[in-house]
């Protein structure tokens, strides 16, 4: 007789470190540091310093070297997509996110059981990363950074045009783009290239080492240039990208006349823009809206659902409504707005 | 629907006046007949979808949404037409965007019993920009930052002619404006509004300063008393009656008792005030009066409207703007003796031989209802807009009070990194016996760009707390305020409210418990 597969429940906790999968002693994205760590992408409320033993794939263990040089971690073991590797009992698969470059979910499978990790992702369109992949499990531990009917992501594509028609019309200006330092700002300079901009475009020095690391792990995004030097004369007419803390503060007195721009989901309410002096909000996104959690979670087919963090309660209502089991996992450690 | 959209959500985020000239003019290049007319309609306020509330539109997502969902998301996003636009489910398929001419026409037809079905037939048919723009556009109030005034400016920008011509025309035009487009096109002859009480552009005056009473021969000038109410022109053309504000807003409906008084046929030029027992009364009576749609009884009981008059733009047919002030001034003596007009008078003059005895003059009248002195060249014809030189205004020197800095709050646009607006506060006696400063009113401009950088500096080194853009900063810096007047408010906590508040010095040098205390500005009160 073959023996029943144990429940997920019984081989994964919440602990205030992270979610432990205790047959192997690992933890997934954990929030203070542990002996044995799968990290699922380079974001700093995901991939933090100081863990022992570190398993990622090889872009992400390059972005934690960039950011964290020595404390990245004491040992590192790469891994690529569709690889597989056992830690006790337990095997462990890295797929592909589609969040960020060398983002990865994590494929658990234990004594026939499968749980699958998402970490943060999206099923939209971006040049940089390798897209999502959905794979079939017991329990789907997802994200709801989203998880509101209200998150509608439109075509990043879209976004970019209307960036790009206002620098046609505002020629004396500068166009200040707000973007995260890893994956917003190269996906955005990635979706203007597709566009058919070939002009340089202009960093904060915040954002130079991470868009070169991109350049170095075989993204090809054009040519940009810091703004360090450049007087504002030379600065009329281009786009601008800086850190979001940077776009309504000092550092932008430099910029002729800026055009405050800001790519994130969290432009598709416009309290929120508005708060930020955004001029031009680009709804550009790394996480899954509404629909694209939804869709995910009917496609990795899963009759369990647990949700790790963002607007848990809204995704947990919706898909107990469409039959499947539901639950909020209180994890510590994540940001609302780190990655976005 | 979908450049009107783009437009909407560009203006709504957009901070500065030029901007928006530039956003606005590029649309109207841009988008044909008849939608560019309507939007401009929509924009000026001049689109109103009576069978369409809001209730109707939130009883339709909640036909659509969960309503629990529908909750939660309402409370997050705070708006509900945004709510709405944002959570509408799309329909699979190809739908064509209507536009916006389509929208108008079809909500224009709709009645009470048909508007739901028709309103949720576009929302399918749009996205959530467009939603955002139609929900807006239909339950009234797009409440983006653009006034009828700036819409005419970019109008004015965009076919190249002057806005004073703009605004003669507007009043005797209906939308979509075809044939005004036409003419700004260059296409057709300029629309032809003569007979009618549309508002004519007025004549406003400099600022008086020292250097100009050098250079101003005191013998070619006229004096009379600026009137502290709001400038007005009356006018009434070929049966209708129109009273327009200075910047051509149409009040008329507030102002029922002056539009009855105006059986004549004439354009004139004055000041709206409350006169009471033949005695002009203070600028706060008159201000229960504006901003009101309907009027009561007893407001018309308690606040009598009156227009003091300034100057004669036409009697009957003929075009008095290009004669000289002085003739001017004669006809409107001679049109006031003949007509007779119940609820106007003539705005007396000044005798004065130099500029000594006008400002001993200036600063010695007692009257409340008096702001100062405008001072006119004989030989100026009535000329549109603020030209330098024929008219000026030498208002009474402001009031001013020591304040305490409490709140800053980041500007907007080119003053987005600064901390530029400024909430300062009054002390008054505390409830544990002490003394607390309670907040008298907010100002965001008197300053030097010199000083605005240090204040700044200021604000950053010394915030206690923070709530969004808003910094709270420890109690210790004193802001010479100046003001108009100050009246009672019933909605700011202090009970006061200023009329022009500006930051007239940056006082480093005094210790902030030396700063005045509310009963001082109380006292000042005019009522």
């Amino acid at each position: 007789m073959a023996q029943i597969p144990p429940h997920p429940a019984s081989w994964l906790r919440v602990t205030d470190r992270g979610l432990h999968v205790v047959p192997g002693d690992l933890y997934v994205d954990p929030a203070r540091s542990v002996d044995r760590a799968v990290i699922t992408h380079g974001h700093a409320d995901h991939a933090r310093p100081g863990n022992r033993a570190v398993l990622a794939t090889s872009e992400t263990l390059a972005v934690m070297d960039a950011r964290y040089g020595n404390d990245a971690a004491k040992s590192k073991q790469a891994l690529g997509y569709g690889q597989s590797v056992d830690i006790g009992d337990v095997s462990v698969r890295l797929v592909p996110a589609g969040h960020v470059l060398g983002s990865a979910q994590v494929v658990l499978d234990y004594r026939g059981s499968r749980a699958v990790v998402s970490g943060d992702y999206k099923r939209g369109l971006d040049p940089t990363c390798t897209p999502f992949e959905p794979v079939s499990c017991d329990v789907f531990i997802t994200e709801a950074t989203f998880g509101l009917p209200v998150f509608r992501h439109p075509h990043a594509g879209d976004e970019v045009a209307k960036l790009l028609r206002s620098v046609g019309l505002f020629p004396d200006r500068a166009h200040l783009v707000g973007v995260y330092a890893l994956g917003k700002c190269q996906r955005v300079i990635a979706l203007l290239r597709q566009a058919g901009y070939d002009r340089p475009l202009y960093l904060h020095g915040a954002l130079i080492a991470l868009t070169e690391l991109y350049g170095e792990l075989g993204v090809e995004l054009g040519e940009v240039r810091p703004v360090a030097d450049l007087t504002k004369e030379e600065l009329k007419g281009e786009i601008v990208l800086a850190p979001p803390s940077a776009i309504a503060d000092r550092w932008s007195r430099r910029l002729p006349d800026p055009v405050v721009c800001a790519a994130s989901g969290w432009m598709r309410v416009r309290q929120r823009a508005r708060q930020r002096g955004v001029e031009l909000p680009m709804i550009i996104s790394d996480h899954a809206d509404w629909d694209e959690l939804l869709r995910t979670i009917d496609e990795v087919d899963a009759p369990e659902v647990w949700v790790t963090h963002g607007r848990e309660e809204a995704l947990v209502h919706q898909v107990t409504l469409s039959g499947r089991r539901a639950q909020a996992l209180s994890l510590v450690g994540f940001e609302e707005d780190a990655a976005e | 629907m979908t450049p009107f959209a783009e437009l909407i959500e560009r203006l709504v985020f957009c901070p500065s006046r030029n901007g928006k000239l530039r956003l606005l003019a590029d649309y109207f290049a841009r988008v044909p007949d008849p939608d560019r007319g309507w939007a401009l309609a929509a924009l000026t306020g001049g689109l109103d979808f009576p069978a369409v509330k809001a209730g109707v539109v939130r009883g339709l997502a909640v036909e659509r949404v969960d309503p629990t969902l529908f909750g939660w998301s309402y409370d997050y996003v705070g708006d509900l037409a945004e709510t709405v636009s944002l959570i509408w489910p799309e329909r699979p398929g190809p739908n064509r965007v209507p536009t916006l001419g389509e929208v108008v026409e079809t909500m224009q037809t709709a009645n009470r019993s048909t508007a739901p079905a028709l309103v949720a037939g576009l929302l399918d048919a749009l996205d959530a920009n467009e939603r955002f723009a139609l929900l807006k556009l239909i339950t009234g109030g797009m409440r983006i930052g653009v006034s009828a005034r700036l819409a005419k400016v970019a109008l004015a920008q965009f076919g190249k002619v002057d806005t004073a011509e703009i605004e003669e025309l507007w009043h005797g035009l209906t939308p979509p404006y075809e044939d005004l487009f036409g003419w700004l096109d260059g296409n057709a002859p300029k629309p032809n509004v003569e007979e009618t009480a549309v508002f004519r552009p007025l004549m406003l005056a400099h600022p008086m300063e020292e250097g100009d009473r050098a250079a101003a021969d005191p013998s070619a000038y006229r004096a009379e008393w600026k009137w502290d109410g709001i400038r007005v022109q009356v006018a009434a053309r070929g049966g209708e009656r129109r009273l327009y504000s200075r910047t051509g807003d149409d009040i008329s409906g507030a102002f029922p008792d002056i539009t009855e008084a105006m059986a004549f046929d004439a354009v004139l030029d004055g000041e709206l005030l409350v006169c009471q027992d033949g005695e002009i009364q203070s600028f706060n009576r008159l201000q229960q009066r504006l901003n009101r749609k309907k009027v009561t009884g007893r407001m018309l009981d308690e606040h009598p409207a009156w227009v003091r008059l300034y100057d004669i733009l036409f009697d009957g047919d003929e075009d008095m703007r290009s004669l000289a002030f002085d003739e001017r001034r004669q006809r409107l003596e001679a049109w006031i003796e003949r007509e007779g007009p119940s609820r106007m008078d003539l705005s007396p003059m000044i005798q004065f031989s130099d500029w000594q005895g006008l400002d001993d003059l200036r600063t010695s009248t007692e009257n409340s209802a008096i702001e100062g002195v405008m001072v006119k060249r004989g030989d100026s014809p009535y000329v549109a807009g603020r030209p330098k030189g024929p008219w000026y205004k030498w208002k009474r020197a402001p009031q001013t009070l020591d304040t305490v800095l409490m709140y800053a709050q980041r500007g907007h646009g080119k003053r987005s990194s600064f901390y530029s607006d400024f909430t300062f506060g009054a002390w008054r006696p505390a409830e544990d016996g002490g003394r607390e400063l309670v907040p008298v009113g907010k100002a965001y401009f008197g300053f030097t760009d010199e000083e605005l950088a240090q204040l700044d500096k200021w604000v950053r080194a010394n915030t206690t707390d923070r709530f969004g853009p808003v910094r709270a900063v420890s109690q210790e810096l004193v802001l010479e305020v100046a003001f108009d007047s100050v009246s009672h408010s019933t909605r700011h906590k202090s009970g006061v409210a200023m009329r022009f508040p500006r930051i007239s010095r940056i006082r480093w040098d005094k210790p902030a418990s030396e700063a005045d205390v509310l009963e001082t500005l109380e006292a000042l009160i005019a009522d």
